[in-house]
C-alpha cells in the first residue's frame, strides 16, 4: 500500500527533489527575464509564492465544488485574482520595485508551474497539503530564482543588493544583466545540480554494493 | 455510447459564483490600496521636482488654461511644477516629458530655469530601456552632467528656441545645447535629446509669455 508523505517533505520536496526550476525547468519566462538582480529575483520569487500559496488554498478548498469541465477557466480566475492583488500590494510597497518587475507581475498569470500545481496537486489534495505544497514549490522557485539573481547582479554590476561587493577595479560583464546572461547562469546552475545529484547517486550504489 | 451533456447549473454556481468572490477580493485590495500608490506616485513626483531644481523647497502645479497658466495641484493631465525657495522666490520649473526610446517609452522630468534660460537639472521617471546599455540615461553621470546647465534659450521673439536640442556623438559636443551621447546607447541618447527638444519647443514659449503669474504662484490659491 502507498504510504502518504510526511507534511514535512511535502513541503521540502519543493525546495530540491522536486525544484521547480531546477528540477522541473518550469516558469522559465520570469526565471531568465527578471533575474538580472538580486532584489527582483527575490521579489518575483515572493510574488509567486503568495500567488501560489493563495492559490492552492483557494482550488483545494473549493476542489468539491469546481466540476471538472471548466476547471482551468476557474483556476486561472482565481490564479489572476491573486496576481492583481499582489500587483496593487507591491504598488503600495515599492515603485521603484513595481517599475523594475514590470509587466512581468501580470505575467505570474500564466506561469505554468502555478496552474500546474493547482491542476496537479491542490485539486486532489486536503487543504493544509495543498499549503504546505505551494508554499514549498513557492520557496523552491524563490532560491532558484535568487541563485540566479545573486550572480547575475554580482558578475553584471559587481554589486549584491545594490551593495558594491566586488572591487572597483572589476570590469563588469554587462552581458550577465543581458536577456543572454540569463540563459549562461541557468545553464550553469543546472550543470553544477546535476553534477551534485550524479555524484551522490554514485555515492549511494558504492554503499550499496559494498553492503 | 452515452451522448449526454452534463448539468450546467454546477458549472455556472463555480463561474459565477467565483468570479463573485474574486471580484469582492480585489475590489477590497483596490480600495485599501489606492490612496497609498496614490500617495507613492505624488512622493515620487514631489521627490523628482526637488531633485531637478537645486533650492526650491516649495511647489505648485499649473496647467493650461485658455489665456495662460492656472494653479492645478490635483493635475493629472499636462503640467508643470513651479519650485520656489523658502522666500516664494522662483527657482525654476519642472516639466515632465515623454517620447519613444529603444524598448518603450521613455518618461523624463527635468528642471528649466527661467532666469539662466537653461536646463538645470534631469531624472528619468519611467524607462524600459535595456539593462546595462540604454538604462545609462538615468544612471551614467557623464550623461547626467549635460542637464547641469543645458542652453535652451529662445530668440528674441520669444516664440521658438535659439539652438534646437540635439544629441551628438560621445565626445564630440562643442555646443552648449548639444547632449553628449553615450556609445552602446545611441537610441536612448538621441531619444532624450528629441524629447527634450520637442518638450522645450512647446512650453518654453508659454511659461515665458506667463513667467510673471508663475513667479507669484506660491501666493495663489
Amino acid at each position: 500500500m502507498k504510504t502518504e508523505p510526511s507534511a514535512a517533505d511535502e513541503f521540502v520536496k519543493g525546495l530540491w527533489r522536486e525544484n521547480p526550476v531546477f528540477v522541473q525547468v518550469l516558469g522559465m519566462c520570469p526565471v531568465l527575464a527578471v533575474s538580472n538582480t538580486a532584489m527582483n529575483a527575490l521579489a518575483m520569487g515572493l510574488a509567486t509564492t503568495f500567488v501560489m500559496f493563495m492559490s492552492n488554498t483557494l482550488v483545494a478548498t473549493l476542489r468539491h465544488v469546481i466540476p471538472k469541465q471548466v476547471r482551468i477557466a476557474t483556476y486561472i480566475l482565481i490564479i489572476a485574482t491573486f496576481v492583481t492583488i499582489v500587483d496593487y500590494a507591491i504598488e503600495a510597497i515599492s515603485l521603484e520595485l513595481h517599475a523594475a518587475l514590470g509587466a512581468f507581475i501580470a505575467l505570474i498569470v500564466v506561469n505554468c508551474l502555478i496552474l500546474g500545481r493547482a491542476e496537479a496537486f491542490a485539486s486532489k489534495h486536503t487543504v493544509p497539503r495543498a499549503m504546505l505544497d505551494g508554499l514549498g514549490m513557492g520557496v523552491g522557485f524563490t532560491f532558484a530564482l535568487f541563485c540566479l539573481g545573486a550572480v547575475r547582479e554580482l558578475l553584471g554590476n559587481g554589486s549584491l543588493f545594490g551593495v558594491a561587493v566586488l572591487p572597483a577595479a572589476f570590469e563588469p560583464w554587462i552581458v550577465m544583466i543581458l536577456p543572454g546572461g540569463g540563459f549562461f547562469t541557468l545553464a550553469a546552475w543546472l550543470l553544477f545540480i546535476n553534477y551534485l545529484k550524479r555524484r551522490d547517486a554514485e555515492r549511494a550504489a558504492l554503499a550499496e554494493a559494498a553492503r | 455510447m452515452s451522448n449526454q451533456h452534463p448539468p450546467a447549473w454546477p458549472m455556472y454556481r463555480a463561474l459565477v459564483g467565483i468570479g463573485m468572490l474574486c471580484g469582492l477580493l480585489i475590489a477590497i485590495v483596490y480600495i485599501g490600496t489606492a490612496p497609498v500608490i496614490a500617495q507613492n506616485r505624488a512622493e515620487a513626483l514631489e521627490a523628482a521636482v526637488f531633485r531637478v531644481l537645486e533650492g526650491a523647497e516649495q511647489r505648485v502645479t499649473f496647467v493650461r488654461a485658455e489665456d495662460g497658466f492656472v494653479v492645478d495641484d490635483e493635475a493629472t493631465g499636462p503640467a508643470i511644477h513651479a519650485g520656489y525657495d523658502a522666500d516664494g522666490t522662483l527657482v525654476g520649473i519642472a516639466i515632465e516629458a515623454s517620447g519613444m526610446g529603444y524598448a518603450d517609452l521613455i518618461t523624463v522630468l527635468y528642471g528649466y530655469s527661467p532666469a539662466k534660460e537653461t536646463i538645470v537639472g534631469f531624472q528619468v521617471l519611467g524607462s524600459m530601456e535595456t539593462p546595462g546599455l540604454g538604462d545609462k540615461i538615468a544612471k551614467d553621470p557623464r550623461f547626467l552632467a549635460n542637464f547641469e546647465a543645458l542652453d535652451v534659450r529662445l530668440d528674441e521673439s520669444r516664440q521658438a528656441l535659439v539652438n534646437r536640442v540635439t544629441t551628438v556623438k560621445q565626445g564630440t559636443k562643442t555646443e552648449s545645447w548639444q547632449v553628449d551621447g553615450i556609445t552602446g546607447a545611441t537610441i536612448s541618447s538621441v531619444a532624450v535629446g528629441e524629447i527634450l527638444a520637442a518638450s522645450t519647443a512647446e512650453w518654453l514659449p508659454l511659461i515665458a509669455a506667463n513667467l510673471s503669474a508663475i513667479e507669484e504662484g506660491v501666493g495663489e490659491d
